[in-house]
């Protein structure tokens, strides 16, 4: 597969799911303004963006920020920016993916991109969300399970760690030290519902919303699918997938480095995590994607000539 | 002869089909139908309209439904349209095809004799039959090709040439296409959805076919390879998804089963061209480019191209990758030098032209472009290194401040124009509006020169879908239709 075409998938499955990331946390927040009643403050809008990863938070108008972050296309992180590059990347590779997910990214496109958003906002994101799930469903059912769709589950899986990565460490860092949890009861709920975790938490747990579980469910939780144990897990096995394609020795080090971030993730204990510091653990785990990213672009895509040569 | 339409003889179907002057494909000049076109004209007459609005519609989504569009330029971000193409087949005899298969593997051959001329000793030049002024002067020589060899003399790989029929009936070359010719997947696809929507009468007539163009452009690249490589890695290169013929580029990769690359996908490294995959860096030994020269690599052509890739030049001189067309074949399209091609032919065939050039005056001859400028109404001007109906007026259908436009630019470089007498393309039936309507087309059949010369039978019918008009270009509201060429 042609380097270039690799990278198209990777970043039109990554964009996707952080169009859709960003719809379910400012579904969730929606949610909360309602059950908080009136008066949210700018302090509160600022943490929403730096959850999501946006640090330039200056430069977003403190009462809404929640019609800009669907729709100004301005903004690189906005929902219709992050689809609209999906699309991009997708039509670049238009040979490689199925009829059917072009249709379907094509539809999501256009929904977004000419919205009046006169309606419901929420209904507005829950289209969004519903498209992405039909993408990737669409995605499983009609495209060869091979190297190709390895690079879109890449996508989708570095990005989801990262962003959980980064929701949760905001949300702790706000929150955590509180010590009149029950107040802020609203919030932990919207943290899980940001994760669409609430439900499977309540299972796994009760009703029962401690800090300290809640971080257990979505850092270290092996099967829910939104949690960044699940996420790196299934990074690794589309990193090893990839690599059976290609030369043993260039793979490895790509291997390593996943194999690295899924092991802190697996042997990682949630009362030693936050003894020695949540933060820290997880910005060991934000590092980590990083390292991933860079060793997967170096092995498979922007690699050097003269390494290529040698190997 | 105007006026026969809907007279006694004709039945109703044909009631809007007028005849004039020029030459009609169905029809003999005493409204008879052509012997050729008789199952045709029989299907017509059983058809009712319904049906075949009905037929129209189920072509028209297929084409929907394949994506098979072009990229119209000059407007905001490229709009992207269907191609419209027509459900009546344009048929020629085993006979008239033979003549003209003829004349296209005797025009390809000279023409790639005498591009091997100019970039080597220059004995047409010398010899005084081609000036060279002309070609120094034109703006598609490429002085780095000098002395470079190119594998199996094959300058021109694929061209794609333009006829028309005069209003005798004789097939005449327009222009010849050898940079980078494009329309092929539209006589490919069009040939399949015509087979769905006419079973019978395709099976009635009997047609030659033309599915195996994919794997005779296959084979003329693998006969590419640069000597000793036997079994060939061989890349398309187009200059990506924004570029009006992404389609077809996509489209014969896919056939031929070979891989579709941009620029940024090869890097060259000591002389040898690679593709970068993530299994590594994969060699490649032939690159069928439809990228213009201009653009093919930085270092050697265009500093600005970002399309290219810089060092292709260098690796091809070096003899390690194959470039189909080869570079500066524009040389041998320019227009102005389109007017020697029958010298050439003879020049280096010793033999008669069996297709004929349209009359052509030399913009640079003073005499001739005084001849032109007076009558500018019944001429054809067009600028020599233009194509896709770009660039040219046509007198007949032109204001008087166009003419004077094209006057004022005429006189300022001479050199860059030429004039034709308007002719007037022959007409093929065409359903128009649920209508039959004769529409003016070209043809343009599809030549691969390699090891041997294949020309596939048929090509492309270009339609002036707009009545009366002469412009065939797609980039100019024009259409298609599938060619059949009979047993």
């Amino acid at each position: 597969m042609l380097s270039r075409v690799a990278d198209s998938l990777f970043w039109m499955s990554r964009y996707l799911e952080r169009a859709g990331h960003t719809a379910r946390v400012l579904n969730a927040q929606l949610y909360l303004m309602l059950e908080r009643g009136a008066g949210t403050d700018a302090s509160h809008w600022a943490r929403v963006l730096k959850s999501l990863g946006i640090e330039d938070v200056e430069n977003w108008a403190a009462d809404d920020v929640v019609k800009p972050l669907i729709q100004a296309a301005a903004h690189p992180s906005s929902i219709v920016s992050c689809v609209t590059a999906a699309r991009d990347n997708a039509r670049q590779v238009r040979e490689q993916v199925s009829s059917e997910m072009w249709e379907q990214l094509n539809r999501l496109f256009h929904a977004v991109k000419n919205t009046n958003h006169k309606g419901d906002v929420r209904d507005f994101l829950q289209s969004i969300l519903e498209g992405t799930y039909l993408f990737q469903g669409v995605t499983d059912s009609t495209m060869t399970h091979g190297e190709g769709w390895q690079f879109i589950q890449a996508g989708r899986y570095l990005e989801r760690a990262a962003a959980v990565s980064t929701l949760v460490s905001v949300h702790f860092r706000a929150f955590h030290n509180d010590t009149q949890v029950d107040l802020e009861t609203l919030e932990w709920i919207g943290l899980l519902q940001s994760c669409m975790a609430f439900e499977a938490y309540c299972k796994a747990y009760t009703a029962d919303l401690r800090p300290d579980r809640i971080a257990e469910f979505l850092v270290l939780s092996p099967v829910f699918p939104h949690s960044i144990r699940f996420a790196a897990d299934a990074l690794a096995t589309s990193l090893k997938q990839i690599g059976e394609e290609a030369s043993s020795r260039r793979a490895s080090r790509v291997e390593r480095i996943v194999g690295r971030m899924q092991a802190t993730l697996a042997y990682g204990q949630m009362d030693e995590i936050m003894s020695a510091g949540l933060q820290s653990y997880l910005d060991t785990v934000r590092r980590q994607c990083l390292q991933v990213y860079n060793s997967l672009y170096q092995t498979y895509i922007t690699y050097p000539v003269e390494a290529a040569l040698n190997a | 002869m105007t006026g026969i339409a809907g007279g006694p003889g004709l039945p109703a179907f044909l009631r809007q089909y007028e005849l004039d002057q020029a030459y009609d494909e169905m029809l003999d000049g005493a409204g008879s139908v052509r012997p050729h076109y008789r199952h045709v004209y029989d299907a017509l007459l059983e058809l009712p309209a319904d049906e075949l609005r009905r037929r129209q519609q189920i072509a028209d989504q297929s084409f929907l439904h394949q994506g098979i569009t072009f990229t119209v330029y000059g407007r905001e971000e490229g709009t992207e349209r269907i191609f419209p193409n027509d459900l009546l087949p344009r048929i020629l005899t085993a006979a008239e095809w033979a003549c003209i298969e003829r004349g296209l593997v005797q025009r390809i051959t000279a023409l790639n004799l005498f591009l091997k001329d100019l970039y080597h000793e220059g004995r047409i030049l010398n010899d005084g039959v081609v000036p060279r002024e002309l070609v120094h002067s034109c703006r598609h020589f490429r002085r780095q090709m000098r002395g470079l060899q190119v594998r199996r003399d094959a300058y021109v790989t694929v061209a794609g040439t333009d006829l028309i029929r005069t209003t005798s009936g004789e097939f005449v070359v327009l222009e010849d296409n050898l940079r980078v010719p494009s329309g092929v997947s539209y006589m490919l696809v069009s040939r399949q959805v015509m087979k769905r929507i006419f079973p019978d009468l395709f099976r009635k007539c009997g047609v030659q076919p033309i599915q195996h163009y994919s794997q005779a452009l296959l084979a003329t690249l693998r006969s590419l390879a640069p000597q000793g490589c036997l079994e060939p890695s061989i890349a398309l290169l187009t200059p990506g998804v924004y570029n009006s013929a992404y389609f077809e580029h996509a489209f014969l990769a896919r056939q031929m089963g070979v891989e579709l690359v941009e620029g940024r996908d090869l890097v060259v490294h000591d002389n040898v061209v690679y593709m970068r995959t993530t299994t590594g860096l994969r060699r490649v030994d032939v690159i069928y480019r439809r990228i213009d020269d201009d653009f093919v690599d930085p270092l050697a052509f265009r500093a600005d191209s970002s399309l290219g890739v810089p060092g292709l030049f260098n690796a091809y001189r070096a003899g390690n990758v194959s470039l189909a067309n080869a570079l500066g074949t524009g040389v041998a399209d320019d227009k102005a030098v389109y007017a020697y091609v029958p010298q050439i032919i003879r020049y280096y065939m010793g033999e008669d032209p069996v297709l004929n050039n349209v009359e052509t005056f030399q913009m640079s001859n003073t005499s001739q472009r005084r001849h032109v400028l007076a009558n500018l109404d019944r001429f054809v001007v067009k600028a020599v290194g233009e194509s896709g109906g770009y660039g040219m007026l046509i007198g007949a259908q032109s204001t008087a401040a166009q003419r004077e436009e094209f006057r004022r630019h005429v006189e300022s470089d001479p050199r860059n124009y030429i004039a034709q007498p308007t002719i007037l393309l022959s007409r093929a039936p065409c359903i128009i509006d649920g209508t039959i309507q004769p529409r003016h087309v070209d043809l343009r059949p599809y030549i691969l020169f390699g090891d041997k010369v294949t020309v596939v039978p048929g090509g492309l019918t270009r339609v002036a879908l707009r009545k009366g008009s002469l412009v065939v270009n797609s980039s100019q509201g024009g259409g298609s239709k599938d060619t059949w060429v009979l047993h």
